[in-house]
């Protein structure tokens, strides 16, 4: 039957089963907008396309679907290109869709024209310019299946206007058969079994859990063979809920702000199990001096991040829940190891700790959030050292759960992320930690936030100055701090307010716990400006070129 | 340490900005590249040699698959391949040096495909020695333009990359 372009979007959208969109209008979607009107297909309008990238992202990240955000040509498609890169390094599935300029007016500079094709060709997974309406059913088809499949990560399509606007028969295709893209699931039987040895014969052996845990949803198999090897883990930042929290074996995060710990653990381990975990810089420290007396297992989906920044001993390319099932079902049981002494020694001799002041210290303000939601909540952040505060002090029970921008490390993520997350899990209580200088990134989204009635918590912990780079500034600058203390900071209880949205000031540590139920406790979106002490460090720290076993402060 | 790879991909516009996209932000160096369509029209094969030690190219290559344009990717056999350059040289050529540029391009087996009073254009075809050798004879005439079309190759006996 004849359709338009527009039209054949929209019922191939309906056809995946999308139930949200994320976007802003524009002239190049006119079209794309004026179906979307009559469509099944809830739509949310946020205050800047980047932010609908984001939410997009929340929304994926909890629900484990394709996330789909939708902008205009040139401004409305750059403004995307964070949410885009953002959701890239850290393989979230999105499918953003932008409008262009009409066929005939491609290349000619026209008014809102950008070549957002090329723009993003280096962080998506892959992106289309259709030119022929007659592609379009087949292109959706495919952004979502490259985009949910194998490694996720963001695909864009393209579309002009005329192409929106043009008439054909539209057919929605029945299968997919793209032949350069053929992710490998099944791990090679042989590397499985070297693994299995290298598993049966370790003595100190840990495995390194990272964000593939979550996409590939094997947390169920990966706390199985913890218990049955008695395997420590240590997570990356995206890898955190990959085990309980509180769970015994459980290290928390390793790398450059990992606990003291985990990072003994990881430099005193015969054997690493990289499970869905890519060695970024930020997790291994020095690269040379990475876990020394290791042979390490990698395994993950996408081929070209094995052997990219660390050797490895036995590499298996696969799906991590299929490669593990495997490996649980052939390893031996170990009833108890030394290492396991080792570690509990570590852990209370160690522990992750803070020394209290008369200002009030922002890692009790997370323990507290902690205690009051005992666990059962969705908590995003934005980037800084809130982040971390958050990765150590709040302990995530399982995956889906910590929403945060790990490989990028975009401020401004964490709030729009919310709006995406509340939206697709909406039983469940949503909460952002943010400080001062990322949540006035995307301040405005309070506006979406109200208008959706969604309660979201940000807890802002606001110590006038961007107190990572301060800190960084402090260790490689000689302390003098650069443009990072705001001389003007507004008092964010009161901006709520001015939205309709709960606000709450918190200055002294006995005013914590009774604001914080308050705000955990209000049916609108609730904001807690906590003045923090604007001297406190992320601990423990490695710096630059030391290896992850030596560690200052924290501990 | 030089590797050609021979690259299968999808014959789409944008295709070779992609390829060339990828290499310049990962830093990997390109010698050479050339590409023309297949046997099969959809598909073009791009030659690449690309300079690095076994590190680089084992990343290049994992990194190519990745594109999703991009369908096939193996390496030319260094030793068991046939591999070729066509080579154009602009040579200064007067009365004086005419006739022992043309004793140097029988020698090598070139042609002579443009003559005027002043120089004459050289076409040669070979592997890259072959081709150095006859640029670093003619440079003592003066060569005033070059143009290559960078190597193209094909793994010797029965077996093809498909």
């Amino acid at each position: 039957m004849n359709t338009t372009g527009a039209e054949a979007l929209i019922r191939s959208l309906e056809k995946k089963g999308v139930e949200i969109i994320f976007g802003y209008p524009g002239g190049s979607v006119l079209q794309i907008y004026d179906l979307l009107r009559d469509s099944s297909i809830k739509h949310v309008l946020t205050r800047s396309e980047q932010a609908a990238a984001h939410a997009a992202s929340g929304y994926s990240r909890v629900t484990g679907r394709v996330g789909v955000c939708l902008a205009t040509s040139g401004p409305g498609a750059t403004n995307l290109i964070t949410g885009i890169a953002t959701a890239y390094m850290d393989s979230i599935p999105l499918v953003a869709i932008t409008g262009q300029v009409s066929t005939d007016m491609i290349g000619k500079d026209v008014f809102q024209e950008v070549d957002i094709t090329g723009a993003t060709a280096p962080f998506t997974k892959h992106n289309y310019l259709v030119k022929d309406v007659k592609e379009l059913p087949r292109v959706v088809k495919e952004a979502f299946y490259i985009a949910s499949t194998g490694r996720p990560g963001p695909v864009l399509i393209d579309i002009p206007k005329d192409v929106a606007a043009a008439v054909f028969e539209y057919t929605y295709p029945e299968r997919v058969n793209i032949r350069g893209y053929k992710p490998n699931y099944e791990g090679h039987p042989l590397q499985i079994q070297k693994a299995v040895k290298a598993i049966n014969r370790a003595r100190q052996p840990v495995i390194c859990a990272g964000g593939g845990v979550v996409s590939s949803g094997c947390h169920n198999e990966l706390l199985k063979l913890a218990e049955k090897c008695k395997i420590p883990v240590a997570m990356t930042l995206m890898g955190l809920g990959s085990i309980p929290g509180e769970h015994e074996l459980a290290l928390g995060m390793f790398g450059m702000h990992g606990t003291y710990f985990a990072n003994k653990a990881v430099s005193q381990a015969d054997l690493i199990i990289a499970a869905g975990a890519r060695f970024g810089d930020r997790a291994i420290g020095k690269r040379d001096k990475f876990a020394p007396n290791a042979k390490i297992v990698h395994i993950d989906i996408d081929p070209a991040e094995i052997g990219k920044n660390i050797d490895t001993y036995i590499p298996i390319v696969g799906d991590l829940k299929r490669v593990l099932a495997k490996i649980l079902e052939e390893t031996e049981e170990v009833k108890e190891r030394e290492w396991l002494n080792t570690i509990r020694k570590l852990k209370t001799e160690h522990p992750l700790k803070y020394e209290k002041s008369e200002k009030l210290k922002p890692q009790f303000v997370i323990e507290k959030l902690y205690q009051l939601t005992k666990g059962r909540a969705i908590v995003s952040t934005e980037v800084g050292q809130h982040q971390i505060w958050t990765a150590h002090f709040y302990k995530f029970s399982e995956p889906r759960r910590f929403i945060t921008s790990g490989g990028l490390g975009t401020m401004g993520y964490g709030f729009p992320a919310a709006i995406g997350a509340q939206l697709g899990r909406p039983e469940e209580r949503v909460i952002t930690i943010s400080g001062d200088g990322s949540f006035q990134m995307n301040l405005p989204e309070l506006a979406t936030a109200l208008e959706n009635n969604l309660p979201i918590k940000i807890i802002v912990l606001n110590n006038g100055t961007l107190g990572m780079v301060r800190q960084l500034q402090d260790f490689y600058c000689n302390g003098r701090h650069s443009c990072v203390d705001f001389k003007f900071v507004p008092d964010f209880s009161r901006i709520a307010e001015s939205y309709g949205a709960l606000g709450v000031r918190i200055q002294r540590e006995d005013e914590v716990e009774d604001a914080l139920k308050a705000v955990l406790n209000s049916d609108r979106p609730a904001v807690a400006d906590v003045i923090i002490d604007s001297d406190e460090k992320v601990f423990p720290m490695v710096l630059n070129n030391s290896p992850l076993s030596e560690m200052i402060g924290g501990y | 340490m030089k590797h050609t790879l021979s690259v299968l991909v999808e014959n789409h516009p944008g295709v070779l900005s992609r390829i060339a996209g990828l290499f310049s932000r990962r830093g990997f160096n390109i010698d050479s590249l050339a590409v023309g369509t297949t046997e099969v029209p959809d598909i073009s094969r791009m030659t690449i040699v690309v300079n690095g030690d076994d590190y680089i190219v084992e990343q290049v290559k994992k990194q190519l698959n990745k594109l999703i344009d991009v369908i096939k990717i193996s390496e030319i056999d260094p030793v068991n391949s046939v591999t070729r350059e066509l080579v154009l040289i602009k040579v200064n050529a007067d009365t004086s040096s005419r006739s022992e540029i043309i004793q140097i391009v029988e020698v090598f087996r070139a042609n002579i495909v443009d003559v005027n009073k002043d120089s004459m254009i050289i076409e040669v075809v070979g592997d890259e020695g072959k081709v150095n050798a006859m640029q670093e004879l003619l440079s003592q005439y003066g060569i005033k333009e070059l143009v290559r079309t960078g190597v193209i190759g094909l793994n010797r006996g029965p077996k093809t990359i498909k």
